[in-house]
């Protein structure tokens, strides 16, 4: 069996969140595992023909069908008595995920498919060139939604999809971050675990769509979660069971400086703009419990 | 055995003696009987499938592509919007290589809405790298799905396949069908064994990138498989044809076109009308016949030729028509009878369309109007 | 004559992208090393082995130099050296 279940040779950008994401989670679901990926970076980086990065079964079908796709492979296994043996994940990102791939995903969690679905959000449509998505954070500068003089950037906040996985009713949802590659590997082996519908967000940085240094990958990530920005929780029976707790939750702005998307809330005038960001990590704190009382 | 019931019963029968893995639809009318027969027959334990309820078309669609993958024999069904909204979807599956069955009930498309029959929504898709095989009888709607099953497997094929059957005409209409037997169903249909699938001990992955170095060949590929099922198409009817004893599918069917010197294309259940109308014709002396397109992709340009050679005039009537120009089969034949140097002269008519009623007076009207102008898509029966 | 459409298990391996390294690539000092194994998790290309403290190496013929697997070493035990430097060893 080869040392990675996604070989190296992929056409990912150097420091790519979502290429070492991607390869963690396989590597801790193993080799009886079936891939449904919706179109995305992670798709065309992987399997450029007549080429795969893939060492376990992959499909790759349409942009926003990941989660019909996966059912039906499903339903395939569950026919044929192999569901026990065989693991199904769906993966997307966050466009594939939260935009045009949410009636599918919906469908997916509402018929209680044996299927864990992972979300690598990197917070925009990246592989057509840094567009806002659903999932792009409250005044991040993209090519859609470009910080201008009338314009602080994309001016709604970001969609929670875990909410939305919850009202679903599903055994299990979490958040794991790049950053945290132990803790990601824990919740892909626990979610593995439960039949049922699972759902796994995994916060990605993209070096070129964030504007950071490649060598900066990890350290962002931790940062997003370590301002509060980006909660790692868990839940189980649809009861928060975990979170990554801060003992001092650091300024957003120690995230948000090292990244050229939030340039513009570094100049004179986006005070209000940047208070908002701090804003938005406090309810999240508040919201999960990310800071213990003391 | 035979039994009086509709077509879409008679799909649905058909479907569950081809004993498909995995099933999914969504709702749409007309064509909900066939999923509704399928779903009880699975309640009541008859039918050993997995009935996926989707969120739409897209997903029933992607469902069964997805099972396809995976190993299992598929099928799903659908109709006017739904089909179109599974567009996407059918382009994917086809451009895979996975031999999925699709019924497609047709019917008319909105704006505006109508949830009656013509054959715009299936003509919308034959783009897709579908093979399209028309049904004319509650009868042929069943036969079509076993050869549609053996056609889509077959390894030199490996091309999905659309049994298009009218709305209400053939779907909800009550026939005489000859269901088979499950034993000679079995003799007729091997087992679905892939040489590919989904499968961990060779993980090979599906539906990659494939850049301009690739896709054209990729592409021609998907082309030289839908015309070699020329070839298959009408083997797979004689085989038929000497296992159950009747004749069902093939390329074309020709109606008393010996020593015609008008004649009709058509696809569907419209050929019944168009038999009468010209067995009536003919006992006025009209020399007129019909020719039947069972296969619409591929187009069987060479039997269309051959079947009509010696026919002065040709009437094709469509049930769709590619706003802006013609039917659709008109200029598939009007090609095919240009590439075959032919003389014939060929008129364009459209008509049925959101269900208007074809009567054989509509057709009597369509062969007057054949000595008439020269047109190319001339609507019949237009008020006022 | 009919075109495979599926691809091949890890056949990207074919494709070398340590041609993309343009100015730095990472020297595993082997001096500090914990045997944390940090750097191999982080690794996008998934190509750093090692088990042993100080035993961790890369492989260069698909290494992009990022730099992630530097920048995360908690004891600075792997550096970003110039490209055209010699390698010792």
């Amino acid at each position: 069996m080869p040392e990675h279940l996604l070989s190296p040779g992929h056409t990912a950008c150097a420091g790519c969140g979502q290429a070492l994401a991607a390869r963690l989670v396989i590597d801790t679901a193993g080799p009886n595992t079936i891939i449904v990926n919706n179109t995305g970076c992670l798709e065309v980086f992987t399997t450029a023909y007549p080429e795969s990065a893939w060492e376990v079964p992959f499909i790759h079908s349409l942009f926003e069908n990941a989660g019909a796709v996966a059912s039906g492979v499903e339903s395939a296994l569950r026919q044929t008595g192999r569901l026990d043996q065989i693991r199904v994940i769906a993966q997307a990102g966050d466009g594939g995920t939260a935009d045009i791939g949410l009636q599918a995903l919906s469908g997916m969690w509402e018929r209680g498919h044996d299927i864990l679905s992972i979300c690598y959000d990197n917070e925009a449509y990246m592989n057509t060139g840094i567009q806002r998505s659903g999932l792009t954070p409250t005044y991040t500068s993209t090519t859609t939604s470009p910080a201008g003089k009338a314009s602080a950037g994309n001016p709604r906040p970001k969609k929670n999809v875990m909410e939305i996985a919850l009202a679903h009713g599903i055994p299990y949802v979490a958040s794991a971050s790049a950053g945290f590659p132990m803790d990601l590997q824990k919740k892909v082996k626990k979610a593995l675990a439960i039949r049922g519908p699972k759902y796994l967000h995994i916060h990605v940085p993209c070096p070129l769509g964030w504007r950071h240094e490649p060598a900066d990958t990890y350290r962002v990530a931790r940062l997003a979660v370590e301002t509060g920005l980006f909660p790692m929780v868990e839940f189980e029976g649809g009861q928060q069971t975990g979170a990554y707790t801060l003992s001092a939750p650091k300024p957003v702005a120690e995230y948000l400086k090292l990244q050229g998307r939030f340039r513009h809330l570094f100049k004179p005038g986006a005070e209000a703009a940047l208070q908002e960001i701090q804003a938005i990590a406090d309810r999240n704190i508040a919201r999960y419990g990310l800071v213990k009382p003391a | 055995m035979k039994d009086f019931i509709e077509g879409s019963d008679a799909v649905a029968r058909a479907v569950a003696l081809c004993r498909p893995g995995v099933i999914s639809a969504y709702p749409i009318t007309p064509q909900t009987h066939i999923v509704e027969f399928l779903a009880s027959m699975v309640a009541d334990g008859k039918l050993k499938s997995q009935f996926i309820n989707v969120e739409s078309e897209h997903s029933a669609a992607s469902l069964v592509l997805g099972a396809s993958a995976a190993g299992e024999r598929v099928f799903s069904a659908s109709s006017s919007q739904g089909l179109i909204l599974m567009s996407e979807v059918l382009f994917n599956i086809a451009g895979m290589r996975m031999p999925v069955v699709l019924a497609c009930v047709n019917r008319a498309l909105s704006a505006p809405i109508n949830i009656w029959n013509d054959q715009q929504d299936s003509m919308a898709v034959r783009d897709s790298g579908w093979i399209q095989l028309y049904a004319e009888t509650g009868q042929e709607c069943g036969d079509l799905i076993f050869q549609a099953y053996r056609l889509a497997e077959s390894p030199e094929v490996r091309v999905p396949v659309m049994v298009c059957l009218d709305g209400y005409l053939l779907s909800h209409g009550l026939e005489v069908v000859d269901v088979p037997e499950a034993a000679e169903v079995d003799k007729f249909l091997p087992p679905y064994r892939p040489t590919e699938k989904l499968d961990p001990a060779v993980p090979m992955t599906f539906g990659p990138l494939a850049g301009p170095d690739y896709y054209l060949e990729i592409r021609h590929d998907l082309h030289a498989a839908m015309r070699g099922a020329l070839k298959l198409i009408p083997s797979i009817a004689a085989d038929f044809s000497r296992q159950f004893g009747r004749n069902s599918g093939g390329l074309v069917e020709a109606y008393r076109l010996e020593d015609a010197e008008l004649a009709i294309v058509a696809a569907g259940s419209v050929c019944g009308t168009i038999k009468e109308a010209i067995d009536a014709l003919r006992q006025e002396g009209v020399k007129a016949g019909l020719l039947r397109l069972v296969t619409y992709r591929p187009f069987p340009e060479e039997a269309v030729s051959a079947a009509l050679a010696g026919v002065g005039r040709v009437a094709v009537l469509d049930k769709a028509i590619s706003l802006g120009a013609t039917g659709p089969i008109y200029a598939d034949l009007a090609t095919a009878l240009v590439r075959g140097k032919h003389q014939a002269r060929v008129n364009g008519y459209i008509a049925g369309l959101g269900g208007r009623d074809i009567t054989i007076e509509t057709i009597r009207e369509i062969f007057t109007r054949l000595s008439g102008e020269e047109v190319s898509a001339g609507f019949v029966g237009l008020k006022g | 004559m009919s075109v495979n459409i599926n691809s091949r298990p890890g056949s990207a391996r074919n494709n070398r992208t340590g041609s993309w390294r343009v100015d730095r690539r990472p020297k595993f000092l082997r001096q500090n090393c914990i045997a944390c194994r940090l750097c191999l998790l982080v690794c996008p290309e998934g190509i750093i082995t090692g088990k042993a403290k100080n035993s961790f190496e890369t492989d260069y013929v698909y290494c992009k130099g990022c730099g992630l697997c530097a920048a995360v070493c908690p004891k600075k035990d792997i550096e970003m050296i110039p490209e055209d430097t010699e390698t010792e060893g």
